[in-house]
């Protein structure tokens, strides 16, 4: 079966933690809960998200998406290469 | 840079005509080279309108019929920067309702010209008489600190040949140009000789040709603040426009030091330029004790008065303002530092009278003709004056 | 390491391509919609396979009308209430363009709202994208057009007493040939529709139901936009292809979303060349035609010419 060669897609989160007004959109609607607002202040005095498990992002990016700053966004983590790339390549 | 070329025989109905001044806007609008317009109908200016929409499909233009005067005047913003000269005609309740947005094509520097066929006002006023009671409103109008041209043309042949000077104006200083004609020049049949294409000159647009990723939509402080150079939206250049105070990239700028550059620039773009604008006709000024300076159908009616007044004996000189705005300054300064009087009749209660008395400053009397509108003077009105003016 | 504190982060972000980078960061509050509605729309843009040269972007004045002077496309800052006229010039004297108005409820349906409805009518070939916050947000929140009925604004402190319009159906009457509506937690599917809009030939109109949160939710008490997120994701219901006169929105009510209306019909510009072609003939020349068509037509009759003087 194909199936048995898909691997999850992952990402790697990237936040500008000084655009960030720290509205909470991104954390709340990660669908795996990657995300927490971090307890720290950024310079306009909001709290920016951060990233709790980065193992459980899948590269859906839904919080950059919905981030209303454009303070978020998500690319593909590098492969691991523990498998066939042409299943996933051209 | 102003690049001249030769009309578009398109859009030329070159020979002798017998056509009203609404009409011959129209024409000389084509001649220039104006394919786009967008118009709402009002007496008595309708007429432009339906003489442009009757010719587009002939001349490859595009007329459209907008909801109200506000969609006519910011249709053409878009339609300008979408590359076409564009034109709309009006008179005073449309003209109001045009206001803001001409202030829109001022600070965005757009080439555009705006008839007003003058009707007496104020609101509906006399819909269907002659007036001249929007000459302030065109140059104070829309709200802050802005210039534009005005030109005031007497006739249907100047009609035209007016038309295609605005247009050039237009293309040159990157600036809303308004033909401020009236009711009477309007609605006057007489004969509009339209020349050959090969003799009409027509100012191009100024194209941008440098490199894309250093286009800047304005230029602000070049020599006598002449704008820089235009490109058509959608070729590639990704730029932006504002209403707000900009800077030349066109980014809106929050700041006083920002609005001083932006808002000098409009006004001195015209203001250094005013001699290359200004157009006059002058008469008998040397030696004369009273000079009449008029614009306008009132021209036709003040130079029987000076010719009369000439008859008895009073040296009498004649001015023509076919520029309105920028006023002739330097010219009726010097007038007034010569003559006993200056007379001033209009079709109103007294515009460009004030800006005639600012130049005099007390130089010389200055005696206003002036009416509640609906009808051109009585000539022994102005001859009385000047006789008035001399004793 | 999956977190990244990257230096480059507004060259790499993937809306650097859509966005004016070195004017972020923007006005809008937090939790303020219309930043997802733009984010929206790049990505509809992106999808949409459009060249990046030949869309063009038209707003009023507003917050929502700010997003003109933040997306690096040819983009025009009007007048408040003008962007559908302008928009309209733009496409008639340049008709190769795809214009997209973006703006805010008062802006288009207010002050504009005759602009509005006479686009719709005449089918004309752009795309209209409406943040609809219920409010006059730039100006400190007072009632507009869409405020819901006993919704609290500046203006109206003691409860909205006038009657909203409901922005779906009002264009649907008009004669608008696409109609979609959605909240800015739909953040997908409002890029779905924009993309389709942006694809679709004819008036086509996009409403976003967004939080404004320093005036409509702080005024009604409604906290915050996580606090409205959270409405939308309660109350949207998606009912795509329903009747629009069912679609008005009462105070905290359910919001229909969806894609309304899908139809086609000549737009304003093929009806002008369509007429003059029939009562002109031949001699007409099609008016505002693409450069590729008008080659190809050149090519046609140059082609018909040569067979002709064999
Ligand atoms: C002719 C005119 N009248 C009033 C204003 C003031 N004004 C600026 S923005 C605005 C309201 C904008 O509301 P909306 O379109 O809903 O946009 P939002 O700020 O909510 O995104 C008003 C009334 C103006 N700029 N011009
Ligand atoms: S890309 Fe998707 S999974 Fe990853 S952090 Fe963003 S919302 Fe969560
Ligand atoms: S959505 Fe954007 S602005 Fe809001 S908390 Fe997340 S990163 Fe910050
Ligand atoms: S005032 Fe309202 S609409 Fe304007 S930026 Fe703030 S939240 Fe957004
Ligand atoms: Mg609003």
């Amino acid at each position: 079966m194909y199936f048995g060669k898909l691997k999850e897609a992952k990402g790697v989160v990237h936040i500008n933690e000084s655009w960030c007004k720290g509205c909470g959109f991104c954390v709340n609607y990660c669908p795996t809960k990657v995300l927490v607002l971090s307890k720290d202040y950024n310079a306009k005095g909001y709290h920016p998200p951060q990233v709790q498990d980065a193992e459980l992002c899948r590269d859906c990016k839904f919080c950059e998406l919905i981030c209303p700053e454009f303070a978020i966004y998500v690319s593909p983590a590098p492969s691991d290469g523990d498998e066939d790339k042409e299943t996933h390549g051209a | 840079m102003v690049r001249k070329v030769k009309a578009d025989p398109k859009g030329v109905l070159e020979g002798p005509h017998f056509m009203d001044g609404d009409h011959a806007l129209a024409e000389g609008a084509l001649a220039a080279g104006c394919r786009f317009f967008a118009g709402y109908p009002i007496t008595p200016s309708t007429e432009t309108a339906e003489r442009f929409a009757e010719r587009c499909p002939e001349v490859g233009g595009l007329f459209i019929q907008m909801e109200d005067e506000i969609a006519s005047v910011t249709a053409l913003i878009g339609g300008a920067w979408g590359g076409q000269k564009v034109m709309t005609v009006t008179s005073g309740p449309g003209m109001s309702l045009m206001l803001e947005n001409i202030g829109l094509a001022c600070m965005t520097e757009t080439p555009m010209v705006i008839a007003n066929v003058q009707r007496g006002g104020p609101s509906t006023g006399l819909p269907t008489l002659t007036a001249q009671q929007d000459m302030m409103q065109a140059r104070w109008g829309s709200h802050g600190d802005y210039r534009v041209i005005a030109l005031a043309p007497d006739s249907p042949q100047e009609c035209f040949d007016l038309a295609i000077e605005a247009f050039n104006l237009a293309e040159t200083y990157r600036v809303p140009v308004l033909i401020m004609t009236d009711e009477t020049v309007g609605h006057m049949h007489e004969k509009v000789v339209i020349p050959p294409a090969s003799e009409i000159e027509v100012v191009e647009r100024n194209w941008y040709t440098g490199p894309k990723d250093q286009y800047k939509p304005f230029k602000f402080g070049a020599e006598n603040y002449m704008p820089g150079p235009m490109v058509k939206i959608g070729d590639g250049y990704r730029f932006h426009i504002t209403g707000l105070v900009h800077d030349e990239r066109g980014y809106p700028q929050a700041s006083v030091e920002a609005g001083k550059i932006n808002i000098t620039h409009l006004i001195e773009k015209i203001d250094s330029n005013r001699d290359k604008i200004v157009r006059f006709e002058a008469d008998q000024l040397d030696g004369a004790e009273v000079v009449v300076v008029s614009y306008g159908i009132t021209s036709r009616i003040a130079i029987k008065a000076v010719m009369d007044a000439r008859k008895e004996g009073i040296k009498t000189g004649n001015f023509r303002m076919i520029t309105c705005w920028p006023f002739p300054e330097k010219q009726i300064r010097e007038i007034a530092s010569k003559v006993k009087a200056i007379v001033v009749p209009e079709i109103n209660y007294g515009q460009m009278v004030l800006e005639v008395e600012r130049m005099a400053a007390g130089k010389c009397k200055v005696i206003s003709v002036n009416s509640t509108g609906g009808a051109v003077h009585d000539p022994n009105e102005i001859l009385a004056a000047i006789k008035e003016g001399r004793s | 390491m999956n977190v990244n504190a990257n230096a480059n982060f507004a060259q790499d972000n993937p809306m650097s391509q859509f966005l004016r980078m070195e004017r972020m960061p923007h006005i809008w509050c937090p939790g303020c919609g219309i930043g997802t509605v733009v984010t929206a729309f790049a990505e509809a843009v992106k999808k949409s396979g459009l060249d990046l040269d030949k869309i063009a972007i038209v707003s009023g004045i507003g917050c929502t009308g700010r997003t003109a002077g933040y997306v690096k496309l040819d983009s025009f800052h009007s007048t408040h209430g003008r962007a559908i006229p302008l928009a309209t010039g733009l496409k008639l004297a340049n008709p190769e363009m795809k214009v997209v108005v973006f703006s805010g409820d008062g802006d288009l349906t207010s002050i504009g709202g005759n602009h509005f409805i006479h686009a719709a009518r005449r089918n004309m070939d752009i795309t209209v994208v409406c943040v609809n916050n219920f409010t006059y947000g730039m100006t400190g929140g007072q009632m507009t057009p869409t405020t819901p009925h006993t919704a609290n604004a500046s203006t109206t402190p003691y409860g909205n007493y006038e009657y909203p319009f409901s922005l779906p159906f009002l264009a649907d009457a008009c004669g608008a040939t696409y109609i979609a509506r959605w909240t800015s937690l739909h953040a997908r599917q409002i890029s779905g529709s924009i993309k389709e809009a942006l694809n679709h030939k004819g008036f086509s109109f996009v409403e976003v139901i967004a939080p404004c949160t320093t005036l409509y939710q702080r005024r009604n008490r409604l906290g915050d936009g996580l606090d409205a997120l959270e409405y939308y994701q309660n109350d949207a219901e998606i009912a795509h292809g329903l009747d629009t006169r069912q679609v008005d929105i009462d105070y905290q009510g359910k919001i229909k979303v969806g894609k309304f209306v899908e139809k086609q019909k000549p737009t304003y510009l093929d009806n002008v060349n369509q007429h003059y072609a029939q009562v002109i003939g031949d001699e007409y020349e099609l008016y505002g035609k693409t450069t590729p068509e008008k080659e190809a037509e050149a090519k046609a009759k140059a082609e018909s010419a040569a067979k002709g003087a064999v």
